[in-house]
């Protein structure tokens, strides 16, 4: 067995460095690599490139990298709730490009797979297509779209164990399974790390050999972007 | 005339049993409010969840849990989570039945405008270039008029593009209406609607053909 655990955040970022493009796992505020990103800013890296659905809230996510004027470029799906986002983007300083949600996980997932491209119909028609190949397959039009390329994937799971493999909770999984083994080292940090052997192989979602670098991260806040509820009818 | 809720309610009247169904943010996510009874159906959230239940009760919510919209959620019997590419591969691969989502203009050839104002922060079209791009079948829920008063549906979208020639569908709170190779074929009027109301409302071609029905809901 090759062991993949390291002893946590520090370890698992080093080699990391400015204008690096990283994957960061996460759709919204959930199944974000928390214990990374607040590593990423105790390091304080520069000119980042963030393949990233969403980037975060203010204070949180990958808002806190934002903060600190840590990201050069996001590319993203879509970027809402996040004031210094806006701000940043407006006044220039931060580089954003949005692509289709399901060309962004595709983007991902060719990369891990080794696939250079692809045609997908999403945003054909559109400003998204400006200047991409296109081609009719049986009467409907698509675009080609390329892997990424990109340095490190920084994931999150719930359980993984010293093989790097890895199981995902609910929907905290996302784009996690997508960015591990799309650049070209993947670090997972996970709320529980075991013994190999201890998890069941029938339950593995993404197996070790995807996965570079693994530790058991700590105090995860877990936080609810948008608390909804109904009444309990007594 | 109806509201967001009506809107709603005439649209779940277009949900058939066994439908896979992707709703979107804003009045499609008050449909699953209105399920037909003795049909069932099971709403696709493109984060990751098929099988999506209601929101949780207070105390119960699983920060592990949430849709699209970034909401806590809950799941029914049956349900199950995928990464995802996954995601968009139900989507894209043409699984999910039907789409149902908002839009800041529709043209009558089907093109649909919904993500971008320009000028305007822009926040991104997440899933709904992926969304447009393939499902069989697509609704439009939304307002006839914008808050200005200026028509939604027009000869050809002003803003920049979400989608070309897709949506087959539109309710609004005037109006169920089709998308034909000639215009925008009036289907139903909202209860107390009159046709020229619609065709006043309306910028792109109107199709008016024969006695047009008031809506059940």
């Amino acid at each position: 067995m090759i062991l993949k655990t390291v002893s946590g955040p520090k370890e698992a970022l080093s080699g990391l460095f400015d204008g690096a493009t990283l994957m960061l796992g996460g759709f919204g505020l959930c199944g974000i690599p928390e214990n990374a990103i607040q590593e990423l800013v105790r390091l304080g890296v520069k000119n980042l490139t963030c393949i990233s659905n969403n980037a975060g809230v203010d204070d949180f996510g990958l808002g806190l990298l934002l903060q600190h004027r840590q990201i050069k470029k996001m590319i993203s799906s879509y970027v809402g709730e996040n004031d210094e986002f806006e701000r940043q983007m407006l006044s220039g300083e931060l580089d954003v490009e949005l692509i289709p949600q399901g060309t962004l996980a595709e983007r991902c997932r060719a990369a891990q797979a080794g696939i250079p491209a692809f045609y997908t119909p999403a945003g054909f028609g559109t400003e998204v297509a400006a200047g991409k190949e296109v081609r009719d397959f049986d009467g409907k039009m698509h675009i080609l779209e390329h892997a990424f390329v990109s340095d490190f994937s920084i994931v999150k799971a719930w359980k993984g164990d010293e093989a790097g493999n890895l199981i995902f909770k609910g929907t905290a999984r996302n784009f996690n399974p997508c960015m591990c083994g799309a650049s070209k080292i993947t670090i997972a940090e996970v709320e529980e790390l075991v013994p190999a052997g201890t998890l069941d192989p029938n339950q593995i979602h993404i197996p070790g050999i995807f996965v570079q670098r693994i530790f058991q991260g700590m105090q995860y806040e877990k936080r609810i972007e948008q608390r909804t509820v109904r009444r309990k009818i007594i | 005339m109806l509201d967001k809720n009506g809107i709603a309610k005439r649209i779940a009247q277009e949900l058939k049993d066994g439908y896979f169904v992707n709703l979107g943010i804003g009045i499609p996510t008050l449909v699953a409010n209105y399920i037909p009874s003795g049909i069932s159906v099971e709403f696709q959230s493109e984060n990751g969840v098929l099988g999506m239940g209601p929101f949780p009760f207070e105390g119960e919510e699983d920060p592990d849990l949430i849709n699209a919209g970034k909401q806590t959620i809950t799941t029914l019997p049956g349900a199950s989570f995928f990464d995802s590419a996954m995601s968009f591969s139900m989507i894209r691969g043409k699984h999910v039945d039907l789409t149902i989502l908002g839009a800041m203009e529709v043209a009558q050839n089907g093109d649909i405008a919904n993500w971008k104002i320009p000028g305007k922060m822009v926040k991104g079209m997440g899933g709904a270039m992926d969304l447009v791009a393939s499902a069989e079948n697509i609704i439009v829920a939304m307002m006839h008029t914008n808050r200005a008063g200026e028509s939604k549906l027009l000869k050809r979208c002003s803003l920049p593009l979400t989608g070309v020639g897709c949506v087959k569908k539109v309710v609004t709170d005037l109006a169920v209406l089709e998308i034909t190779p000639e215009g925008f074929k009036l289907l139903e009027r909202a209860p107390g609607v009159s046709v020229s109301q619609i065709e006043k409302a309306t910028e792109g071609t109107l199709i008016v053909s024969g006695d047009i029905p008031e809506m059940h809901i």
